[in-house]
C-alpha cells in the first residue's frame, strides 16, 4: 500500500519511483523541488506539470523558507497512532517559491502559530524515509 | 424558468441512526429503499430504466449491474458516482440530463448506508468503517506520501484548516460558527427522524464544547451514523401523473479543483462559486427569491463558505450574512437546512448529502410536517464532496 507505518504505527511516506528523489533530498537534509522550464516550481512531484503537461522539469534545490498559509492544532490525532502525539500542528505551508505543502509545525508552542507566520524546513529521518517538517523562523 | 426536463417525484428517508440493529447488506437496503421511494412516487418497477448508485460494499468492482441483478431491473443508463458528500447532488444533475438526452427516462437513485451482518467469526463493523485515509494509502496516491505522514488525516483537520485562514483573513468569530450549528439543531427539534431531536442545543454549548481541530469544536463537526435514502426522478410527461408535487431540476452545476485541501487553488475561494453560477444561470433565478437553502454541512465552516461562495453575499461577508440572518424554519428569515442539517439530523454516509435534497424536495412538496414553510417553491441545494474538493448546486422548483 503507500503508506508505511513506523514501528509505532505512525504514518510514513513510501516513496514511488516519480517521488523518490524528494524524499532522498530530505534525508540529505534538502528540499528538492520540481521546476518546470515554462510554469516554474509545483508540488507535489509528479510525472508532467500541472500547468502545461510537460514532462521536461527538473529538480531543483529550494530555499526551505515559507509561511504559513493555514495551520490547526490537532487535538486528538486522527489516527489511533496519531493520539499520543496531540495536540499537534498540522499546516499548509506556501513556500518562499510558491506551491503549498501540507507540514507538522514543529520545535514551537502551537498556541503561539499564526497564519502568515515565517517558517524554515526541519527534516526527520525515520527508517529509510524522511519527513519535512517546518519550525517557525 | 429553466430546465423542464426531470422532476423528482418520490423520495424515501430512513430515520439517521447511531447503531444499527437491522444488520442488512447495501444490496438489501436499496431493494428496500427502491420499494419504499417507488411506492411514495406512485410507480411501478418496470417504470425504471436508469440506476445511480453510491458504492455498493458487496460489489467494489461493477456495482450498476450487480444493483440491477439483485433489484431485477434492466436499464438503459447505469452509473456509480464518486463525489464523497456531493455524490447524491451529482446524481440527481445526471439523472436529469440523461433523461433530457432522453438516455433514460425514470432513474432510481440509491444511498444505502447499513451494517451488513457479520461473517462468521468476523466483525461487520470492522469493514464497514470509515478509513481515516479515505483512500489516500493506495500505492502511488500523492496523499499518501504528502499528506498522510503529515497528520493530515480524516476530515476535521481539513475544514479547520479552512476556517482558521478563513478567520485570519476576515476576522470571523468563533461564536457566529457556532450560531450555525445552534439554528440547525433549533431545526432538528421539529425533524421527527433527527438523531438530535430532543436535544436542543446553546451557544454556549457550542462555545464550551471539546475543542478538535481550532478553531472547530465537538458541535460543529457531524456525527457519522447509519440510515439510508432513495430519490425518484421521471420525465415531466410521467411526473405529472405521480400523486406528488413534482419538483423540477431547473437548474445544475458542479465543479471540482482538487482533492487535498493543500491543493486548493484558494482555500477560501470554493468550488461552488462555478457550480452555483452555472446552477442559478441555468434555472433563470436570482438567488434573492430563494425560498429556502439546504447547503452540506459537514462543518459549521461548510456552511458559511458555501453560503458566501455560493454568491448570497460578497466574498468576506459570509460571517456577517450568517449574523444578519436567522436560519432557523420558522424564522422568516433565511431558513436554511430545514430538517436539521446533517449536523442535526446525522450523517449517514451518501445518504447524508441526499437529506439535503430529500429536505429541500419535501418542503416544496408541501410534506414537511412541522417544519414545513409557509412558502416554498424555489430552493437552492448543494452537495460538498471531499475536502471542499468537488460541489455540486441545484435549483429545485414546485412544477
Amino acid at each position: 500500500m503507500g503508506v508505511q507505518h513506523g514501528t509505532n504505527g505512525r504514518p510514513l511516506p513510501w516513496p514511488n519511483p516519480t517521488t523518490q528523489p524528494f524524499f532522498d533530498a530530505a534525508r540529505r537534509g534538502e528540499l528538492l523541488l520540481p521546476c518546470c522550464p515554462r510554469d516554474g516550481f509545483f508540488f507535489y512531484p509528479r510525472s508532467r506539470c500541472p500547468h502545461c503537461l510537460g514532462s521536461d522539469w527538473h529538480w531543483e534545490p529550494a530555499s526551505g523558507r515559507g509561511r504559513i498559509h493555514s495551520f490547526t492544532i490537532d487535538r486528538i490525532g486522527h489516527l489511533p497512532a496519531l493520539a499520543p502525539e496531540a495536540p499537534f500542528a498540522i499546516a499548509i505551508v506556501e513556500l518562499q517559491e510558491g506551491p503549498h505543502m501540507t507540514a507538522r509545525i514543529v520545535d514551537c508552542d502551537p498556541e503561539a502559530l499564526a497564519v502568515d507566520q515565517p517558517v524554515v524546513a526541519r527534516f526527520e529521518q525515520v527508517d529509510d524515509t524522511a519527513l519535512v517538517h517546518f519550525a517557525p523562523a | 424558468m429553466g430546465k423542464d426536463a426531470a422532476a423528482i417525484v418520490g423520495v424515501a428517508e430512513w430515520a439517521p441512526k447511531r447503531t444499527w440493529d437491522q444488520p442488512m447488506f447495501s444490496l438489501e437496503a436499496c431493494a428496500q429503499l427502491a420499494a419504499e421511494v417507488l411506492d411514495d412516487a406512485g410507480f411501478e418497477k418496470r417504470e425504471v430504466d436508469g440506476l445511480l448508485c453510491t458504492a455498493i460494499y458487496e460489489s467494489p468492482m461493477f456495482a450498476p449491474s450487480a444493483l440491477g441483478e439483485y433489484l431485477g431491473i434492466h436499464s438503459n443508463f447505469n452509473e456509480v458516482v464518486d463525489l464523497g458528500g456531493a455524490s447524491a447532488a451529482g446524481m440527481v444533475w445526471r439523472a436529469a440530463a440523461a433523461i433530457e438526452v432522453g438516455a433514460c427516462e425514470t432513474c432510481l437513485i440509491l444511498c444505502p448506508m447499513v451494517l451488513p451482518p457479520p461473517p462468521a467469526g468476523g466483525n461487520a463493523l470492522g469493514a464497514m468503517k470509515m478509513p481515516a485515509y479515505l483512500g489516500g494509502d493506495a500505492w502511488g496516491s500523492p496523499q499518501g506520501q504528502f499528506e498522510i505522514p503529515a497528520g493530515l488525516v480524516a476530515a476535521t483537520p481539513s475544514f479547520a484548516l479552512v476556517a482558521q485562514r478563513y478567520m485570519a483573513r476576515y476576522g470571523l468569530r468563533e461564536e457566529t460558527l457556532a450560531k450555525i450549528a445552534v439554528e440547525e439543531r433549533y431545526n432538528a427539534q421539529a425533524n421527527p427522524k433527527a438523531i438530535f431531536r430532543g436535544k436542543p442545543l446553546s451557544l454556549e454549548d457550542v462555545m464550551s464544547s471539546r475543542r478538535i481541530c481550532d478553531p472547530l469544536k465537538l458541535y460543529e463537526i457531524v456525527m457519522p451514523v447509519f440510515g439510508g435514502g432513495a430519490l425518484l426522478i421521471t420525465s415531466r410527461e410521467r411526473a405529472a401523473r405521480s400523486g406528488n408535487r413534482p419538483v423540477r431540476i431547473s437548474g445544475f452545476g458542479e465543479h471540482l479543483t482538487h482533492k487535498s485541501i493543500a491543493y486548493a487553488p484558494d482555500l477560501l475561494d470554493n468550488p461552488i462559486r462555478v457550480a452555483a453560477e452555472r446552477a442559478f444561470a441555468m434555472a433563470g433565478a436570482e438567488r434573492g427569491a430563494i425560498d429556502l437553502a439546504s447547503i452540506y454541512d459537514c462543518y459549521t465552516i461548510t456552511v458559511l463558505v458555501t453560503i458566501e461562495n455560493a454568491g448570497f453575499c460578497d466574498k468576506g461577508c459570509g460571517g456577517r450574512f450568517v449574523e444578519e440572518h436567522d436560519l432557523r424554519y420558522d424564522a422568516g428569515s433565511w431558513p436554511c437546512n430545514t430538517h436539521g442539517g446533517q449536523l442535526g439530523a446525522g450523517q449517514a454516509g451518501f445518504a447524508g448529502g441526499l437529506a439535503h435534497i430529500t429536505e429541500a424536495a419535501l418542503q416544496l412538496q408541501g410534506r414537511a410536517g412541522e417544519r414545513q414553510l409557509p412558502r416554498a417553491e424555489l430552493a437552492y441545494v448543494n452537495g460538498t464532496g471531499g475536502m471542499l474538493a468537488e460541489q455540486v448546486a441545484l435549483i429545485l422548483e414546485g412544477a
